[in-house]
């Protein structure tokens, strides 16, 4: 029976989350020093066949949020609370080896580095095959013939020969294929993608983002995708939560961010990148200061030693994720937010 | 600088897009790209060449020589002053015991090659093991594991080997013993060195989050990648063996029965004919010298073609 794909739709809308991060807090502890808070209070829903995005610069604790839904970060000197709902089981109660059961199975993720990402010395085939194997239960000849659709799916072509191959005769963008080849063999209900094109050059980036796009969109498979990079964001993302300092400052639809970002450092960000409908010869505005220029949350709002709309305003301790009151599809956590188009002057 | 009239760079050939080496390597591995770098190196074709030559006599030592090795055949014609020197039937002439020099350092060859080889097969396996453990698991495995190494590398080699000769008595096994008990330690650390290092590697983060079992990620993966180093020591380790070989029986520890002959032990037995007759000693010293150069150049071309450092 198939499901009429209107009701799919609706379910996807209506239906509970596949991924349901709830409060996460990640501290990484060093003896004799405070501990820092990767991240702090961080929740996000994830739909089935739906694509969220977590923005940020560095250090904002968008990667390390990923390691804790895998289950990855080093057992030793980090600290992991809230939950992490997977199917309305949490991750983060399980023991290593039911997660291992669900990692590459039904949660599977993309690194950033396809070129160290692979095993310099072993087979892309047998790369592909060991998951298969570990996962699928096939042996060593249905793998094989499995591993070579899979290549010839995302787009590598001569797969046979590409099997034997090693890493190092494979180019960037090809064996980002492949790591997209292995996270996606055994069908996956969640792939969570960790900047899988800043290692690449903008012609491969396009390619690879089209291939995810569209192998996410013929599977089903729901995505988070994490980047720093406002034109992947656009590109591919139904749902965007932008990060700063560990915690979520602003979650909208793509549309809605581009069109109108309300939280003051979305808006600064979206100043700062070239818009193909701005005036030409148009300066773009930086951000001023770092990432570490941060005001811990508890004292006030992490941004606003570097926001140009902060005042004494902005000291509120923890800062609640509330809803907008002019868009009622955005939540941000902003003072003063950057007012709607239409709505200046 | 001139500007490139419009139509001519792209004809030129932009060098960035000039025809790359498309050689086909399909399936070429590091080790195989080792091999090549290595064949262009002269050092590493001198130590391969005296490592095969040293390999083929002590495997062909029966065909090659022209008299059994059971010694002292000849003991007659030795007289406390004179040992009797190159004749037509003996090409160096005779030993201080009256058995042919020759057939006496063919030999030698092969009892260096047996010993060196067993022992360092031993010291390998032994210690790779440890190192795996220690480093594959870590934890209290790894804490306890690699302080048992720091007290056996602690004690001086040749001392180890001199003890673990005493307590075993004098046989070729417990020279070999000996010589790998000593060796033991450094291939352990080594081995876990290297995984620990692969420990934060990107493809070992990738593997766990495929949801491969730990056990597969350090055998197929971590080990892999790990065991560049320990094959060039253990080439280096030969060359040590040869000469732990020749000390230990310099020293009275190495095989007792006279009809085995020994580099080490040759040595030994002409020491006090040096003045007379110092072929006896200085034939049977070069070989042991010659072979652990062989060894080393082998080993070191290795590291270097290994060592991505120095790849072209």
């Amino acid at each position: 029976m198939t499901v009429p794909a209107v009701t799919l739709a609706a379910r996807r809308r209506e239906g509970t989350p596949l991924l349901s991060v709830r409060d996460l807090q990640v501290r990484f502890t060093r003896r004799g020093r405070a501990p820092v808070r990767a991240v702090d209070g961080v929740s996000f829903d994830v739909a089935p066949g739906q694509v969220v995005g977590l923005v940020g610069e560095s250090g904002c604790g968008k990667s390390v949020t990923s390691l804790a839904v895998m289950g990855l970060l080093a057992p030793r000197g980090v600290e992991v609370e809230g939950e992490v709902l997977f199917e309305g089981q949490d991750l983060l109660a399980l023991s290593s080896d039911e997660l291992r059961e669900l990692r590459g199975r039904d949660i599977a993720m993309v690194f950033q580095d396809p070129m160290t990402s692979l095993n310099p010395v072993v087979p892309v085939g047998t790369q592909v095959t060991e998951v298969l194997r570990r996962h699928a239960g096939m042996d060593r000849g249905q793998a094989r013939d499995e591993a070579e659709s899979l290549l010839e799916r995302v787009g590598i072509p001569d797969p046979a020969r590409r099997l034997k191959d090693y890493p190092h005769q494979l180019s960037g963008g090809m064996r980002q294929r492949a790591l997209i080849a292995i996270a996606l063999a055994c069908k996956p209900r969640l792939l969570i993608a960790d900047e899988p094109t800043t290692a690449l050059d903008v012609t491969i980036q396009a390619q690879v983002l089209e291939l995810l796009k569209q192998l996410v969109a013929e599977t089903g498979t729901a995505m988070i995708m994490i980047t720093h990079d406002l034109g992947v964001v656009a590109g591919i993302c139904d749902e965007v939560n932008v990060m700063y300092a560990g915690r979520v400052v602003e979650r909208a639809g793509r549309r809605e961010l581009f069109a109108s970002p309300r939280h003051q450092y979305t808006g600064g960000l979206l100043r700062s990148i070239p818009r193909l409908d701005a005036v030409r010869g148009g300066q773009l505005t930086p951000i001023p200061g770092s990432a570490s220029d941060v005001l811990p949350w508890e004292r006030g709002c992490a941004f606003a030693p570097r926001c140009s709309a902060q005042d004494a305003d902005c000291l509120v301790p923890d800062l609640e994720l509330t809803l907008d009151d002019v868009r009622p599809e955005h939540r941000l956590r902003c003072v003063h937010p950057v007012p709607p188009p239409g709505a200046a002057l | 600088m001139t500007l490139i009239a419009p139509g001519a760079g792209s004809a030129a050939g932009d060098p960035l897009e000039g025809p790359t080496a498309t050689v086909d390597e399909h399936g070429t591995s590091l080790w195989r790209g080792a091999l090549q770098r290595l064949r262009r190196d002269p050092f590493a074709i001198t130590g391969a060449l005296i490592v095969v030559v040293f390999v083929l006599v002590a495997l062909f030592a029966p065909l090659l020589a022209p008299y059994a090795p059971a010694g002292a055949q000849w003991g007659n014609q030795v007289t406390p002053s004179d040992v009797p020197g190159p004749s037509a039937d003996h090409l160096l002439g005779l030993d201080a015991f009256g058995s042919d020099l020759y057939t006496q350092l063919l030999f030698g060859a092969r009892q260096s090659l047996i010993i060196g080889v067993v022992s360092t097969g031993l010291g390998l396996a032994v210690g790779a093991l440890i190192g795996l453990l220690a480093g594959g698991i870590g934890g209290w495995v790894d804490v306890v594991l690699m302080r048992v190494v720091d007290v056996l590398l602690s004690i001086p080699s040749l001392l180890l080997a001199v003890s673990v000769a005493a307590v075993l008595g004098r046989t070729s096994i417990s020279v070999m013993i000996a010589i790998a008990a000593a060796q033991v330690p450094i291939f352990a650390r080594l081995l876990r060195g290297s995984l620990l290092a692969q420990r934060n590697a990107d493809y070992v983060l990738a593997a766990s989050s495929l949801g491969l079992r730990r056990r597969t990620v350090v055998l197929s993966h971590m080990l892999p990648n790990s065991l560049g180093p320990v094959i060039v020591q253990a080439t280096l380790v030969l060359a040590t063996a040869t000469i732990e070989v020749a000390a230990l029986s310099y020293l009275g520890l190495g095989e007792p029965n006279p009809t085995v002959a020994e580099w080490g032990r040759m040595l030994v037995k002409s020491q006090n004919r040096l003045e007379t007759d110092p072929q006896l000693a200085l034939l049977p010293g070069l070989l042991i010298a010659l072979t652990a150069l062989g060894f080393t150049l082998l080993g070191e071309a290795l590291r270097e073609a290994l060592d991505p450092k120095f790849r072209r």
